[in-house]
């Protein structure tokens, strides 16, 4: 049995504003190749894990309890410069909106090759190959244009390969996906979907998809992580949860999602009772949403 | 695109008419009677008449701005009133020294105002960091009379190491082929030529830089701010990126764009500075000649000069504008 | 939007009276504008009066001073102090009529080319544009020297100049008030246009404009000093700061104090005038506009 690439062990964060909880001692395991998700609505906590492991929590966010184990080292407790080094050469984020994500004033090859140049001592010709060889990875076709182009010259989707191929330039051993086809189209989602689980597989990457769409989960990740006001609800395999969930939130919120299978059944929301019984186990006064 | 820089052209030359205009008129509805000023005791009535028709002020209003607009087309910018010679050839003489040292303020600013804009965006999550603003703020309020006589306060009574006037010590021996001092001993490498006109230039150049300075400062640290807080800086950052490295190869190059746009504006006030400035130093440009000229009377070199500064004027801005549009990538491809 | 209009000027006031840098940039003003007033009363020396026998003596606490005079005397035996005091009289009324004439002057223009838009606009943005042309620098210097020296032409100078800069930041603020809705709302009742302009958009505009009108008075400050030191101010007998720093650069070696007296009082006050702008325009601006 191979170590976990990233575990979590009780982790608890307030906000230092309110003293507000945004995580209760939350706990789960990433194995090697493995494909999370972590699923929760707004609010739920999942960018705040996300922000743990990548080293960006913000200022107003305390941790009180837990740790984040990378490969073992407790990232909380690291020293600024080695996790600057761990988390650029080890870790990858594929951000939400490729719009944004990109220097527009630099061109993509400049951006591509931050990493290698910075990490691999690449110089200018072997970090264009290498660039090349990322975009084809990604099914980009005419490489050497794209390369030469800045980002408001692309498409949404092919911004978001870029970001992509960006992501795997190290070679990274883990992958933060923060719902990464939430600002495309529908008809790109399912093609940036497959690239990254064909690029995951091929490179033996660790993922971790933070999401709130159930569908996604479905699709490609291997075992999920279910949120609700910073405590880990339900946790399994993907299989197991969506076909046999045993917790009432979790039921509730896979007969909330409209499927094609039962396309007269209606929406049905998640009923207010399961929320309020979620709310008295932590402890808080039932807020309705 | 060349249709743009054809309206711009345009709509300079028609600022500079109208320029033109202004003066010319308000030098000669105004009293001051330039020629009364010129006469030696004794002269007689024609002798008068005759120095009037020679500088053309006997004919009405607007045949006189035609004749001096048609000179003017032709290269002819006419004869100074005060002192006694070709307005072309003086502005000529007089110009280079001018830019020079508008430029070296300008360098200087740049320099300093980008440094400083740098360093606190480097140190802005220091508790030290608000003290900047503070004492740019300072900074931000003296202008560049006040910096003109402090620093000779300075350095002519306090720590006399700098030299008061002129371009260039005398007693060097110097010759130069051009007026561009500056540049021409140091494309020759003359090298000491090129450090007197250095510390010549030293304290005029530090009071019109400095106001300057401080306006750059203020505008690219608040570009920077809103640069380092997008999105694109963030995953800069998680790639391992240092700070340093963040702020000037991606936060930078977005930062640059409003601040040349404001430098710009700015750079057209201390040209306009160098008037006052030179004056104080007795440096011997166009502004320094300009106060002479008003005080005189002196009208073609008045109107030489004016021109000559809304020129300037005219082609920093189309200047700022080519730059604003070659550092924008969005803007370049149109 | 909140509803606009002159209430709440109590509540106004207190935010302003609140804000640090007015406190102190207004303090400092409202100090040397009792120091002016009540200079012939206040200054210790006739400004006018000369006494060569104690010409040159350095400032108190400098060895060679002489009891009286406590910022020493200059080269014909002037006491630095008193014109220093009496040269706050002309700094400040230049200042307080010049910036308040260029205010009125350029707001006028700048609420009608920002209200009638069209062909009015065009012609005043196009005046702007060409009078921004000019070193300003200069067409006071040419202004002054044609009409004649004078208190009256260095703010005729000084008007003429810088009208332009409240225009512009006018004729913003009235295109953009112009948009809101309760302009929309006063139209539709049936006001007549210059009620509008006069009633209800120039109450919104004021906090801007009386900010601009502080740092304007810093401007006009330095403008005068400008035109003193070139000597094209007001008469020579008048001592003014500009005159006294003309005459320090001359006599600099000898004693450096004529020039650093009037320099400091002259950075002060611009500073004071600043700070005052910038901290009115932060106090009056939220809460007029909520």
């Amino acid at each position: 049995m191979t170590a976990p690439i990233l575990a979590l062990s009780n982790l608890s964060a307030i906000s230092d504003r309110d003293q507000a909880p945004i995580l209760r001692g939350v706990s789960f395991d990433v194995k090697r190749g493995e494909t999370l998700g972590l699923v929760g609505e707004s609010g739920a906590g999942k960018s705040t894990i996300a922000k743990a492991v990548l080293g960006i929590l913000p200022r107003t966010v305390r941790v009180t309890s837990g740790e984040v184990r990378f490969e073992g080292a407790d990232l909380l407790k690291m020293k600024a410069g080695p996790l600057r080094r761990l988390i650029g050469e080890r870790i990858a984020l594929i951000p939400q909106d490729p719009m944004t994500a990109l220097n527009p004033a630099r061109r993509i090859e400049a951006q591509l090759t931050d990493g290698p140049r910075l990490w691999r001592g690449v110089n200018a010709k072997e970090a264009r190959a290498l660039a090349l060889k990322l975009l084809d990875e990604v099914h980009i076709r005419d490489p050497n244009r794209v390369l030469r182009s800045f980002p408001h010259e692309l498409s949404g989707g092919m911004r978001q390969r870029v970001l992509i191929a960006s992501a795997f330039a190290l070679e990274p051993r883990l992958i933060i996906a923060d719902e990464p086809t939430t600002a495309l189209d529908v008809t790109v989602q399912k093609q940036i979907l497959r690239l990254i689980r064909n690029l995951q597989s091929a490179h033996g990457t660790s993922v971790v998809f933070v999401t709130h769409d159930l569908g996604v989960v479905a699709q490609i990740c291997d075992h999920v992580t279910l949120l609700f006001a910073g405590r880990v609800i339900e946790s399994g395999s993907t299989s197991q949860l969506l076909d046999r969930p045993k917790h009432p939130y979790t039921r509730a919120l896979l007969d909330a999602c409209p499927r094609y299978d039962r396309p007269n059944a209606g929406l049905r929301p998640i009923p207010e009772a399961v929320i309020a019984d979620l709310y008295a186990e932590l402890g808080q006064s039932g807020a309705s949403r | 695109m060349t249709l743009v820089v054809a309206q711009r052209l345009i709509m300079a030359a028609v600022t500079l008419f109208g320029v033109a205009i202004i003066v010319f008129v308000l030098l000669r509805v105004v009293p001051g009677d330039p020629i009364a000023m010129m006469i030696s005791p004794g002269a007689t009535p024609a002798d008068i008449a005759a120095l009037r028709a020679h500088y053309g002020l006997d004919a009405n209003l607007p045949a006189q701005f035609f004749v001096w607009m048609k000179n003017i087309l032709r290269g002819d910018f006419g004869t100074s009133i005060s002192l006694h010679r070709n307005v072309l050839e003086i502005m000529g003489e007089r110009l280079p020294a001018t830019l020079e040292l508008a430029f070296a303020s300008l360098v200087f600013a740049a320099l300093l105002g980008g440094a400083i804009a740098v360093f606190a965006t480097l140190i802005s999550d220091w508790s030290v960091a608000p003290l900047i603003d503070a004492i740019n703020g300072l900074f931000l309020a003296v202008p560049d009379f006040i910096w003109a006589f402090a620093l000779v306060l300075l350095f002519g009574v306090f720590f006399p190491v700098l030299p008061l006037s002129g371009r260039i010590d005398p007693s060097l021996g110097e010759r130069f082929v051009t007026p561009f001092y500056l540049l021409e001993s140091l494309v020759t490498f003359r090298f000491s030529a090129a450090a007197d006109v250095l510390r010549h230039m030293a304290m005029p150049m530090l009071a019109l830089g400095l106001p300057l300075a401080a306006i750059i400062t203020r505008v690219l640290k608040e570009s920077l701010r809103e640069a380092m807080v997008q999105d694109y800086v963030l995953l800069a950052r998680l790639k391992g990126l240092s700070r340093l490295r963040l702020v000037l190869k991606d936060a930078l190059r977005n930062a640059i764009a409003p601040t040349l746009a404001l430098t710009g504006v700015q750079f057209t006030f201390l040209i306009g500075g160098t008037v006052i400035v030179e004056r104080i130093f007795a440096y011997p440009g166009i502004g320094n000649m300009a106060v002479d000229a008003v005080i005189n009377r002196d009208l073609p070199l008045i109107q030489g000069l004016t021109l000559v500064f809304g020129a300037l004027f005219i082609v920093v801005n189309m200047t700022v504008d080519a730059l604003v549009v070659l550092t924008n990538p969005r803007l370049r491809s149109v | 939007m909140s509803v606009p209009g002159p209430r709440g000027i109590g509540k106004t006031l207190r935010a302003c009276v609140g804000d640090p840098k007015v406190v102190v940039g207004g303090g400092f003003i409202l100090f040397l504008l009792i120091l002016a007033l009540c200079a012939p009363g206040l200054a210790p020396k006739d400004p006018l009066e000369q006494d060569l026998i104690l010409g040159v003596t350095p400032p108190h606490g400098f060895a060679g001073a002489e009891p009286g005079y406590l910022l020493g005397t200059d080269d014909l035996g002037r006491d630095v102090f008193s014109r220093l005091i009496w040269g706050s009289r002309i700094a400040l009324t230049v200042a307080f009529v010049a910036a308040s004439l260029a205010a009125v002057l350029g707001a006028a223009l700048g609420l009608l080319a920002g209200w009638y838009r069209g062909w009015v606009d065009a012609l005043i943005s196009r005046l702007v544009e060409v009078w921004m042309a000019f070193p300003p620098v200069l067409l006071s210097i040419l202004l002054v020297a044609v009409v004649g020296a004078g208190v009256g032409s260095v703010i005729a100078a000084i008007v003429i100049i810088d009208w332009t800069r409240f225009c512009r930041v006018v004729r913003a603020e009235t295109m953009g008030q112009a948009k809101s809705d309760y302009v929309a709302a006063a139209r539709s009742i049936g006001f007549s246009q210059m009620r509008i302009l006069v009633r209800e958009i120039l109450p919104n505009v004021m906090p801007i404009l009386i900010a601009l009108i502080s740092l304007e008075m810093g401007i006009a400050v330095i403008v005068e000093a400008i035109l003193s030191f070139v000597g094209l101010s007001v008469s020579s007998d008048v001592p003014t700061w500009g005159g006294m720093i003309a005459q320090g650069r001359q006599m600099l070696h000898q004693g450096w104090w004529v020039l650093a007296a009037p320099l400091i009082a002259l950075f002060l006050t611009v500073l004071a005038f600043n700070l005052l702008g910038e901290g009115l325009r932060r106090s009056l601006d939220p809460v007029m506009r909520r």
